[in-house]
């Protein structure tokens, strides 16, 4: 008798996860092959979302430019900004006035809050509960409102500024950012209920997406998702700008390094934050809101529309741009999601002769087939939340 | 009412006629049970909307009509003249054919519900099994959708939708044997009289290991969250349906809230006494057995409904479990539960018989 044998050829099953996906945060575009559900190979693409920022930086003056930052990551404009300007000021050589110091310090947060809520409604969205979106919603808000009341703009604010911030802030901004302040603890009680100590959600994310602290720092991952392998670094502590080193607050860790931990890290950073902001309130100086520094700095617009001599420096920074000292500086900030640093080289004129932004989104984004690939695709899902990218910063 | 029509139909003596009359009665039962199912599923997915909106701060539909009564109403309308979209490389008839399946499994099944003591439209010895059968057969429509579609989306959907429905109806079925050895019957009618003569009235309570299994594959069956995995809209766009719009994607829409109506229904005639209330409550206040025939067929929707309440609320609150934590579950928890259920209801009755 002859024996036949037939072994059943399988094929892996490659689908295009992107970049229309809902749960792929924007236009991420992941390429899973699939051996049944479970994930054989994830291979990233991005740039979906590329419009240049870097080149067209360096086709503006250092004033100018400042809007770019807000496109990057969409969603913590604010703390895009305060990175930029700080960056710019570090080039310049100049420093900010007290007050504005205290100003962007709690406005950052603000930012921090209202984009970790955004992430955090995101994904336990992705992992399938849709209460706490919208709670989350509700406070993001509170904060929009307020940094409409602060400068007009509710998403791309462009608010702090080369030398200062824009405009001063009225008591009545004070008086409701406080109440929201006061609020918010009671707040993220009501998330912490629905989701920490939820079994599904912790079946959904204990154990997934594990990356060891080593092993985190050689992607290069920081923020939130370095922090909750464990790895103490934060830029706000270990290289502080504004006035983090005299406001008090914890870096939460996670020891894992686990979804799980990541999303009890970006928990404890909304409270750290609030209490942050609390503090700037409570210390808020008074005193001018732009630096002294007419080189670098534009002159008040009441000025400008009396005085000759205030219409030509104005109109001289506005179109050739001020002169810079030459040479080139990086500045890394603590965004959201992670460090965000602005790189200039500097020829003299008015424009960087090169803009370099390292946007975290775009490193965490690589390490996203480590902590894919042998798991579920339900796992991808949980895996994309938890990095917490935004392709806008990714792209560039 | 009845008793007219059986004296009626006795005194006809032609035999043909007689089969058309029963005929014609039983197709007036079927478009009033469908007929009114359906405006009951319309009205099922406004209720959700406003339960899950109100759960999460926000109002749910309001402005068509008062209180956005209308909008079921406007959805069906939308989705009845939006345009019907078939993939190119789709399989053509198991396309068309797939809603098609899964729709009419899932309302014949509402033909062996009773809604009131002789409301039934067929009032069979096996309306269990036969409900089972059902439910069974609506997984074909979900699978052949997925397959037909030809989209990796779909297809992934459709398969974790058929072991999803073949792993739980089997819980499903074993959770319900407790009932059927307590009152001794595959007959949902009988079962519902049997609780009424029962102690409590209602067979939740004796049967409280048998509920929590039945409650848990409900959802898996119908595939609600936390079970809703065939179409997790974060992994999967809309699973099995994804390719789907206008009229086709509206049956698979109206299937899966008739599932819904149909497993709240299992429930209450199984579980929560269909439309009696406990004997020791109508011994307690008299008046109850002079009320209409009405007011017991409200009974039965307020259970119904309340089941549904249960399903929003679940929805409101839980993630999504993962396709291997949905399979343990399934497998390793509820089905050997319903086997303890069995064995320990078997065993009472032979005691308390012997």
């Amino acid at each position: 008798m002859e024996h036949i044998e037939k072994t059943f050829e399988t094929r892996e099953l490659t689908i295009s996860m992107g970049p229309q996906h809902p749960a792929t945060h924007g236009v991420l575009r992941l390429v899973l092959n699939l051996d049944g559900e479970t994930v054989v190979r994830c291979t990233p693409y991005v740039g979906y979302l590329h419009r240049g920022v870097e080149k067209l930086g360096e086709n503006r003056t250092y004033f100018a430019a400042l809007p770019l930052s807000d496109r990057l990551d969409y969603i913590s404009s604010m703390n895009n900004n305060v990175g930029y300007v700080n960056a710019v000021e570090k080039l310049f050589g100049i420093e900010a006035p007290e007050r504005a110091k205290f100003i962007r310090t709690m406005v950052a947060e603000m930012g921090r809050i209202s984009s970790h809520i955004i992430w955090l409604g995101t994904h336990v969205l992705d992992i399938g509960a849709t209460t706490p979106f919208l709670y989350a919603f509700r406070e993001r808000e509170v904060i929009m409102d307020l940094f409409e009341m602060l400068c007009g703009a509710r998403l791309t604010v462009s608010y702090p500024r080369v030398g200062g911030v824009r405009n001063d802030i009225s008591q009545e901004f004070l008086d409701e950012l406080y109440d929201f302040v006061l609020d918010f603890p009671s707040k993220m009680d009501d998330y912490e209920t629905l989701v920490t100590e939820n079994r599904v959600w912790k079946n959904r994310t204990v154990g997934i997406g594990v990356i060891s602290a080593e092993e985190a720092i050689n992607w290069g991952l920081t923020g939130g998702t370095l922090r909750g392998s464990g790895v103490n670094y934060d830029v706000r502590k270990h290289a502080p700008y504004d006035v983090y080193d005299r406001v008090e607050f914890d870096v939460p860790l996670g020891k894992n390094g686990d979804c799980y931990d990541r999303y009890l890290v970006r928990i404890g950073e909304m409270r750290q934050a609030n209490r942050i902001i609390k503090q700037c309130i409570e210390k808020l100086p008074a005193g001018p809101v732009m630096a002294d520094a007419p080189k670098f700095t534009l002159p008040p617009k009441d000025m400008v529309l009396k005085d000759m001599e205030h219409l030509i420096h104005q109109f001289i920074l506005i179109t050739k741009g001020p002169t810079v000292p030459e040479g080139e500086v990086y500045m890394g900030t603590e965004v959201p999601k992670g460090e965000l640093g602005f790189y200039f080289v500097s020829d003299g004129t008015g424009k960087p002769y090169r803009m370099r932004v390292r946007a975290p989104s775009f490193v965490h984004a690589s390490v996203l087939p480590r902590l894919c690939e042998g798991g579920l695709i339900a796992d991808v899902i949980a895996n994309i939340g938890t990095i917490d990218i935004v392709l806008g910063e990714c792209d560039r | 009412m009845n008793e007219i029509l059986q004296s009626f139909i006795g005194q006809v003596s032609n035999p043909w006629l007689k089969l058309g009359i029963d005929i014609v009665i039983i197709l007036i039962k079927i478009a009033i049970v469908i007929a009114i199912a359906l405006l009951h599923v319309a009205y099922a997915t406004y209720w959700e909307r406003k339960v899950i909106g109100h759960m999460q701060v926000r109002l749910g539909p309001i402005e068509v009509g008062p209180h956005g009564l209308l909008q079921p109403i406007a959805d069906g309308v939308k989705l009845f003249f939006k345009e019907d979209i078939i993939p190119a490389d789709a399989d053509k008839p198991l396309f068309y054919i797939a809603p098609v399946i899964f729709f009419i499994s899932t309302l014949t099944s509402l033909s062996v519900i009773p809604f009131f003591n002789h409301f039934v439209i067929a009032d069979i010895n096996i309306g269990l099994l036969f409900l089972f059968a059902m439910s069974s057969l609506g997984a074909y429509g979900i699978v052949i959708s997925g397959w037909s579609s030809n989209s990796k989306y779909a297809f992934l959907g459709g398969l974790r939708s058929a072991s999803q429905v073949i792993s739980y109806e089997i819980a499903m079925g074993l959770s319900l044997v407790g009932v059927m050895i307590m009152s001794g019957s595959l007959n949902l009618v009988d079962i519902v009289k049997a609780q009424q003569q029962y102690p409590t009235g209602m067979y939740f309570i004796p049967q409280i290991l048998g509920f929590f299994v039945f409650v848990v594959a409900a959802f898996a069956e119908t595939n609600r969250l936390p079970f809703d995995l065939p179409e997790a809209e974060s992994e999967l766009v809309a699973g099995y349906f994804t390719e789907y719009s206008g009229f086709r994607f509206a049956l698979f829409f109206l299937g899966e809230y008739t599932g819904m109506l149909i497993m709240s229904s299992i429930c209450a005639v199984c579980f929560l006494g269909g439309w009696t209330v406990p004997q020791f409550i109508m011994n307690a206040l008299p008046f109850l057995s002079k009320l209409p025939n009405i007011v017991w067929v409200l009974v039965f929707l307020v259970k119904v409904y309340a089941f549904m309440f249960f399903y929003y609320w679940v929805r409101a609150t839980l993630p999504r479990y993962r396709y291997d934590q949905l399979m343990a579950i399934g497998w390793k928890l509820l089905i050997p539960l319903a086997l303890l259920n069995i064995v320990i209801t078997g065993l009472a009755k032979i005691l308390i018989k012997g």
